[in-house]
């Protein structure tokens, strides 16, 4: 197939799979208004359980399920260290991101990459290998999307419940949640618990795509997701009808298109992360050059 | 209107709110040691419509706070309806105590349409499940309260709440707060960031809700004017103590002046 093809179809799927991270990172970042460092451990958390489970035998599917809700936990004790025992919103998803690096290699019983080849994965068993000739080679393109729609129209949907709405205020104006009769520490907690669910959902999803699970995978992913969500939610704020979970998945696929990219012009990759550091930067300074402003007068006095 | 679900008991006669035997230091131990109250009581009947006014540092915000939850006492006890709700959370309390804040940003949620901030006030008795936030079905119910605001926000409904002016919030965060049946409406400072017209119209909506709802409200005011216009029971704080507290009759028979006179005297006394 045609380099440039490939290439492309590439950036796609990694941009849907980690798309489904950057949606959970929506919802702490910008819902919550949470900046979780738990990402960086829970990434990986999702990628080597899925390992664990899948060379044991359990259904691929069945393991995503089980590394999202892996992931839940560790993001409701990132909120519970936040919500209950009051320690900073940095510090407590530091805690558990170190924590979960042991975890991890519990999981992977000491080993930095645990491989699990020629074991059934959602993409070359069941409905993956419906995929043949010449489809095989968008399968995981498709299949992804069709998971990061799916993950975003859920998503939207809870955001429209009451649940959602309760969420929505937690970050926005937590005294008024109070107000409500409600804890807002508690939403803290289950929108901490639905955004790492989710990252290692994505984590579990690019384990399956490339068949192994690695320890050091997490590195760099709150950078990613990050930034995912600021490009996404920046450049698509003019298009008032595009919901921010869509935009949040372009983000990623455009973030993924510029590291792509770079790498294809001859930048060593020894330098990516320098990159996505890089890039993420830029982002920020643009977004805060043309907000900042205007964001200033809308900021409410907080305590 | 339906019966109050999250009120307390039913068939009671006594003083709606009784604060006993309060006390509240602030920073013990320390050389910002500052004692506000030493066994201070306060009983609030049913239907009363209390204006608190008093100099900085009187104590009349932290009797709110106190009420509300957001500070603990020290110790005595606060009842509501004659149980006790002194160890209760804010957020427990939240159900039968309605409150507006100074600063109109805090009763509403500015990232949400007024509708859907109609909407969650309402699920305030209710579940806030999987169910869909905004129950189109009840669209007219909530445009018939926003009318009453004489805002026109009836005709926004899908607009965010945080771009409207700081007087229409205070007026949604009005309705909000009275929307389900509370036992006490605590209003603080509720009209002090808006513009004098903007605050002539809450506190006449204020009044409005009170009567029409039956309502037993706190108000805590720096606007002598309002707290000798409204409600029927004034109260002026100094030093943790009431200096004035002069209910029905006795109320109306207060004018602007005396009050400010009294006012001078302990302003002079602390120095303001």
């Amino acid at each position: 197939m045609d380099v440039f093809i490939s290439l492309i179809i590439s950036i796609f799927e990694e941009g849907f799979i980690y798309g489904i991270m950057a949606i959970g990172v929506y919802i702490t970042y910008k819902v919550l208004d949470f900046p979780d460092l738990t990402v960086d451990g829970s990434f990986p958390l999702g990628m080597c359980f899925t390992g664990l489970l899948i060379s044991v035998g359990v259904d691929p599917w069945i393991s995503c399920i089980l590394s999202f809700l892996v992931g839940a936990v560790a993001g409701g004790i990132t909120g519970i260290l936040h919500v209950k025992f009051k320690v900073t919103n940095l510090l407590s998803g530091i805690l558990v991101m170190t924590a979960l690096w042991s975890i991890n290699l519990v999981i992977t019983n000491g080993s930095a990459v645990l491989s699990f080849f020629n074991k059934p994965t959602i993409f070359n068993s069941g409905i993956g290998s419906l995929f043949t000739g010449v489809m095989s080679d968008y399968k995981v393109m498709i299949m992804a999307g069709v998971l990061v729609i799916l993950v975003k129209i859920i998503i939207d949907l809870y955001l429209k419940t009451k649940s959602g709405l309760l969420l929505r205020a937690s970050g926005s104006n937590p005294q008024f949640v109070t107000s409500l009769g409600r804890d807002s520490g508690k939403m803290k907690v289950l929108g901490l618990a639905i955004g790492n669910g989710l990252t290692a959902l994505s984590g579990s999803i690019l384990g399956q795509q490339s068949g192994s699970a690695n320890i050091n995978s997490g590195t760099g992913m709150v950078v990613m997701a990050l930034a995912s969500v600021i490009i996404g939610t920046t450049l698509f704020k003019k298009i008032t009808i595009m919901k921010a979970t869509t935009a949040v998945i372009l983000g990623s696929i455009l973030y993924k298109a510029c590291l792509s990219i770079a790498m294809l012009i001859g930048l060593p990759t020894n330098y990516l992360k320098l990159l996505m550091a890089g890039i993420f930067a830029v982002v920020l300074i643009s977004n805060n050059m043309l907000t900042g402003r205007r964001k200033k007068v809308h900021d409410n006095s907080k305590k | 209107m339906t019966t109050p679900k999250n009120s307390l008991a039913e068939t009671y006669n006594g003083p709606m709110v009784s604060l006993q035997n309060i006390h509240k230091t602030f920073n013990p131990h320390s050389v910002n040691e500052l004692t506000i109250f030493e066994n201070f009581n306060l009983d609030i009947l049913k239907d009363q419509f209390i204006s608190v006014i008093g100099s900085n540092g009187s104590g009349k915000t932290t009797i709110l706070n106190l009420l509300c939850g957001s500070l603990p006492v020290d110790s005595g006890k606060i009842l509501v309806k004659g149980q006790n709700i002194t160890k209760m959370k804010e957020f427990q309390r939240a159900k039968f105590i309605g409150r507006v804040f100074q600063d109109p940003s805090k009763g509403t949620c500015p990232e949400l349409t007024i509708l859907e901030n109609m909407a969650m006030a309402e699920a305030k008795d209710k579940h806030f499940g999987l169910t869909f936030g905004v129950n189109r079905k009840r669209l007219d119910f909530y445009k018939s309260q926003l009318e009453l605001l004489k805002l026109g926000l009836e005709d926004k409904l899908n607009i965010q709440v945080g771009s409207l002016s700081g007087g229409q919030r205070q007026a949604l965060a009005l309705l909000i707060a009275t929307m389900t049946p509370i036992d006490l409406l605590v209003l603080d400072e509720h009209t002090a960031a808006l513009d004098p017209k903007s605050a002539d119209n809450v506190m006449r909506l204020t009044d409005q809700f009170v009567k029409e709802k039956h309502l037993t409200a706190l108000m805590v005011t720096h606007n002598l004017k309002f707290a000798i216009e409204y409600g029927n029971r004034l109260i002026m704080m100094h030093k943790g103590g009431m200096v004035i507290d002069a209910a029905y009759e006795k109320k109306d028979a207060l004018d602007v002046d005396d009050l400010l006179n009294q006012f001078n005297q302990i302003s002079i006394e602390v120095g303001n």
